[in-house]
């Protein structure tokens, strides 16, 4: 295949960044999509040209590192894949693809397509958790039963991988998909239960310091995710939220 | 060659932690505050083991290269995390899982090591319910277990295909709240570059912003390494694109002994190379061969037929098939442990059965799993006389419950259905269990300096079973680590804030900066893929699967070759003040050639095979794998001398009171 890929540039976070065309041969439709950038990498490095920056580790889907807005999708067409896990039989031989990085105030470009994505994590770390030592004893796993459906339906919502494509898939670039997994995933846990309260407060109040936009419910996050997070979580959380508003 | 003092307590084997945890010495709460505590790594071990400390009242700085502590690759363990709850009442306890896991680590791990491993592993599973992981339960609310390869027992623990993931967020929550408290400090795309030893002890790291370039100096009492395995000196494998051996090779360099090198797991169902463009490879959980049958054709021809697109794996009969697995190992058939089974795919394709086009795959194959389940199903739904149509959609229904994240998986990377046709799977490398030499407080031979989870060697032997990574890295970071390190600790209480304006920490720092002036200056010929693509090659094809003496003594000829040539004519493009993703890869490439070279002179002084390890030298007539325990039931620690070629061996020799030592079979 021969592609033509538009790609975002940009030095680093203070400098401007602009698209640069290159062409590449020789792609095979079993390679990965980062497999080839890989290939173009290895075509710059060779040139003495600037390879393209971009965040990946795992290349299997799960440790949620990889981003990228392709032809305008975060992780490209397909369905429920991250970008990884996209294969480049879903190109044709002669297309032009645009490759950006994901566009929200919260998430400052670094290089090229890496972005900051740490307001993520100080949005767990005002309150993602469950208060419990880790290193007493506690009480035996089996003491407290939970029903299959509820475990089942928190495990659904810890699948979220952080990745930040609900928020470059909103036109809003809200956060709300992202935050309400991990509100969700404890408040349905008996658990999570007892400090539900306080952390569904901390936690919207720091999303919003974040500069994330509100949410409009067009649900475009829910089809971009590549998990499959249900826009349930944000019903659920805008709930906790109104419950533990009015207390 | 030196006797090295792995520091088991005396006495009865289970009363050696508690006895050991009522006699160290303890750091009271308010000096807690004045001791800091560097933790390279945040995956299951490391992350487990900040929290923890912090919560002690420990100040700790974590560093790791992802740019969240979440994506440690530990998220990416499948199948689950072993615990001796016996929930299940099938007759487990906490010896039986001591055993198998000695067993199964082919009688190469320390007794004292996996028995406190065991004796911790159901306290795990408390600590992770309290925290919020969410296990998989049965209807009647209780946790589910499933069971895995080389063991009798149910003693699982899974949240889906993604345990790994469920883990690490426990354990990233646990840090969260820490760094709330600002007991913990977070450094993100952050790497090691080296320890700081002063006086002899581990008392800080020089680190490199991956984002600015900036060399920074941090001092501590203690420092972690907690940095994972370094399957990727085979460049191909299933670890992360960034796993690496720099913390560990540092330390190594600055006086840790590396233990074991050789010991490498390579697990048999991952989906085949498909060309040279590959970057990394999947893994398809080993839960698959519970009901997957393994197969080749039995005549040469249709092998070749298969591979050049004559004939498709369903046109053949059941008599045309060989379900090699089943032949050899009838008493285990295609749940023979992961050494072997992975040892039996490649004599076969080496044979001239493989069935892609590179000849390098064998089927995993589901028809008979489908026909099974589908007849099941027919039946207790009443539907006594179903044609095969029925039967094979019911069949799939079931599959599809049981595997179905992991089918389409297969689906998106190779574009085949494996509802349709049989799977292609090939073994590829996976774990580590050698890694830094560790004693029982887990400390390596530079004082204060600690290693845990898979950067250690400890607890897996030669060969370590399914679910057990997971299970050793929360053990060491959540209940073992804070023990054992309060116990230097305890003497430190004096000792002040370390300085870091010191010549210790000025001299490292210049060896650092040096280095990557010498990376960034090299001849500029051949981009660092280039070299790691070639060190990858050597290492599969001659310190891989299987190996002999002659291709060792090879491979640590061209390695030393690679690495001189790599020094001189790498090229590494833009500049070290900026986020530089080829010089970073760069880095830890050139531990990889350096390691490289131990590995294969470790695997050569080996003159046995066991686990992981197996040297064709040393095989029974049938083709099974031959240790020799009388001359070879020791860990060989390395100690670094300025070059791998010269690296000393220091033994420690196993001591096996609680077990007799036997050969595995799987007949």
């Amino acid at each position: 295949m021969k592609l033509t890929l538009k790609i975002w540039r940009q030095e680093n976070a203070t400098t401007k960044g602009k698209m640069v065309d290159y062409i590449i041969d020789g792609i095979d439709g079993d390679m990965s999509f980062l497999e080839m950038l890989d290939v173009l990498n290895e075509e710059l490095v060779n040139k003495g040209e600037q390879p393209v920056e971009f965040d990946h580790d795992c290349r299997e889907g799960i440790c949620g590192s990889c981003s990228l807005q392709i032809n305008g999708q975060p992780h490209g067409p397909d369905k429920l894949v991250t970008t990884c896990q996209l294969h480049m039989r879903t190109f044709k031989d002669g297309d032009t693809i645009v490759i950006e990085p994901f566009r929200a105030k919260a998430f400052p470009v670094i290089k090229d397509l890496i972005v900051d994505r740490t307001a993520f994590d100080r949005i767990q770390q005002a309150y993602g958790y469950i208060s419990v030592n880790t290193s007493g004893k506690t009480i035996d796993a089996n003491s407290i039963p939970i029903e299959k459906e509820k475990a089942d339906d928190s495990f659904n919502a810890a699948t979220c991988i952080g990745c930040g494509a609900c928020v470059a898939a909103c036109k809003n670039a809200s956060a709300m998909l992202f935050t309400s997994a991990k509100v969700s995933q404890f408040a349905l846990l008996p658990q999570g239960e007892v400090e539900a309260d306080r952390r569904v407060l901390a936690m919207v109040d720091q999303m919003d310091k974040e500069g994330f936009g509100n949410c409009t419910n067009t649900g475009a996050c829910e089809l971009e995710c590549p998990k499959g997070i249900s826009l349930e979580n944000i019903a659920r959380m805008n709930r906790e939220y109104l419950k533990a508003s009015i207390k | 060659m030196s006797i090295l003092d792995s520091k088991i307590p005396k006495g009865p084997l289970e009363d050696k932690w508690s006895n050991y945890k009522n006699n160290i010495n303890l750091v009271n709460p308010a000096n807690k505050r004045n001791i800091d505590i560097i933790m390279i790594g945040t995956g299951l071990a490391g992350g487990s083991a900040a929290a923890t400390l912090a919560e002690l009242g420990y100040n700790v700085k974590t560093f790791c290269y992802q740019d969240s502590p979440r994506r440690a690759h530990s998220i990416a363990a499948q199948g689950g995390i072993n615990a001796a709850k016996n929930y299940q009442g099938d007759g487990d306890s906490n010896y039986r899982l001591f055993y198998d896991t000695i067993k199964g680590g082919d009688y190469r791990s320390r007794e004292g090591n996996v028995y406190r491993l065991a004796e911790v592993s159901g306290n795990i599973i408390d600590q992770c319910v309290a925290q919020g992981v969410p296990f998989a339960r049965e209807y009647g609310g209780m946790l589910d277990n499933r069971s895995f390869g080389g063991v009798l027992v149910s003693r699982t623990f899974y949240a889906k295909g993604q345990t790994g993931q469920q883990l690490l967020l426990g354990a990233y929550s646990a840090m969260n709240r820490q760094i709330n408290r600002g007991k913990i400090q977070a450094f993100n795309r952050h790497e090691m570059m080296d320890v700081v030893l002063v006086d002899g002890k581990a008392r800080g790291i020089i680190a490199r912003d991956m984002v600015t370039g900036a060399i920074e100096r941090h001092s501590a009492h203690a420092v972690v390494l907690a940095s994972g395995g370094y399957g990727n000196v085979f460049f191909l494998s299933t670890n992360a694109m960034g796993s690496n051996v720099m913390a560990a090779w540092r330390a190594h360099r600055r006086g840790a002994y590396f233990a074991n090198p050789c010991y490498t797991q390579i697990h048999p169902t991952c989906i085949p190379v498909s060309g040279d463009h590959q970057s990394k490879l999947t893994l398809m959980s080993e839960s698959l061969r519970n009901d997957g049958r393994i197969w080749v054709p039995k005549k040469l021809e249709d092998a070749e037929a298969i591979r050049t697109g004559k004939k498709k794996p369903t046109d053949l009969s059941e008599d045309e098939r060989d379900y090699y697995l089943e032949r050899r190992y009838p008493a285990f058939g295609n749940l023979v442990p992961r050494d072997v089974a992975s040892r039996a795919a490649k004599e076969r394709c080496d044979a001239g059965f493989g069935v892609n086009k590179t000849g390098e795959a064998v089927y995993l194959d589901f028809a008979s799993a489908i026909e099974r389940f589908g007849k099941e199903k027919a039946f207790t739904s009443g539907h006594k006389n179903p044609t095969k149509e029925e039967i094979t959609k019911l069949g799939k229904d079931v599959v599809e419950s049981k595997y179905g994240n992991l089918f389409q998986m297969y689906e998106k990377i190779v574009d085949q259905n494996p509802y349709k046709t049989p799977m292609m799977i090939y073994p590829a490398v996976h774990y580590t269990m050698g890694g830094l030499w560790v004693d029982y407080n887990l400390q390596t031979t530079i004082p204060g300096c600690y290693s845990t989870g898979e950067a250690n060697f400890s607890d897996h032997g030669a060969n370590r079973l399914g679910a057990s990574a997971l299970m050793q890295g929360l053990a060491d970071g959540y209940f073992v680590l804070p023990y054992t390190i309060g116990d230097y600790l305890s003497k430190d209480i004096r000792t002040g804030k370390i300085p870091t304006d010191t010549a210790e920490f000025e001299t490292v720092e210049k060896e650092v900066t040096d280095k990557i002036d010498k990376l960034m200056n090299a001849g500029g010929q051949h981009s660092v893929d280039f070299y790691h693509k070639k060190l990858g090659k050597i290492m599969w094809n001659k310190c891989g699967m299987s190996r002999n003496a002659k291709e060792l003594e090879e491979a640590i000829h061209e390695i030393a070759e690679l690495r001189e040539d790599f020094w001189k004519n790498v090229n590494v493009p833009g500049t070290a003040n900026t986020k530089n993703a080829e010089l970073e890869k760069a880095g830890r490439v050139a531990d990889f050639l350096e390691l490289g070279e131990l590995f294969a002179k470790d695997a050569l002084h080996r003159e046995e095979s066991c686990g992981g390890h197996f040297r064709e030298e040393y095989q029974t007539p049938d083709g099974e794998a031959l240790r020799d325990d009388e001359n070879f039931k020791y860990v060989a620690a390395w100690e670094y001398t300025g070059k791998p070629s010269n690296a000393v061996l220091h033994k420690e020799e196993l001591i096996f009171e609680n077990i007799e030592l036997k050969t595995r079979s799987y007949k």
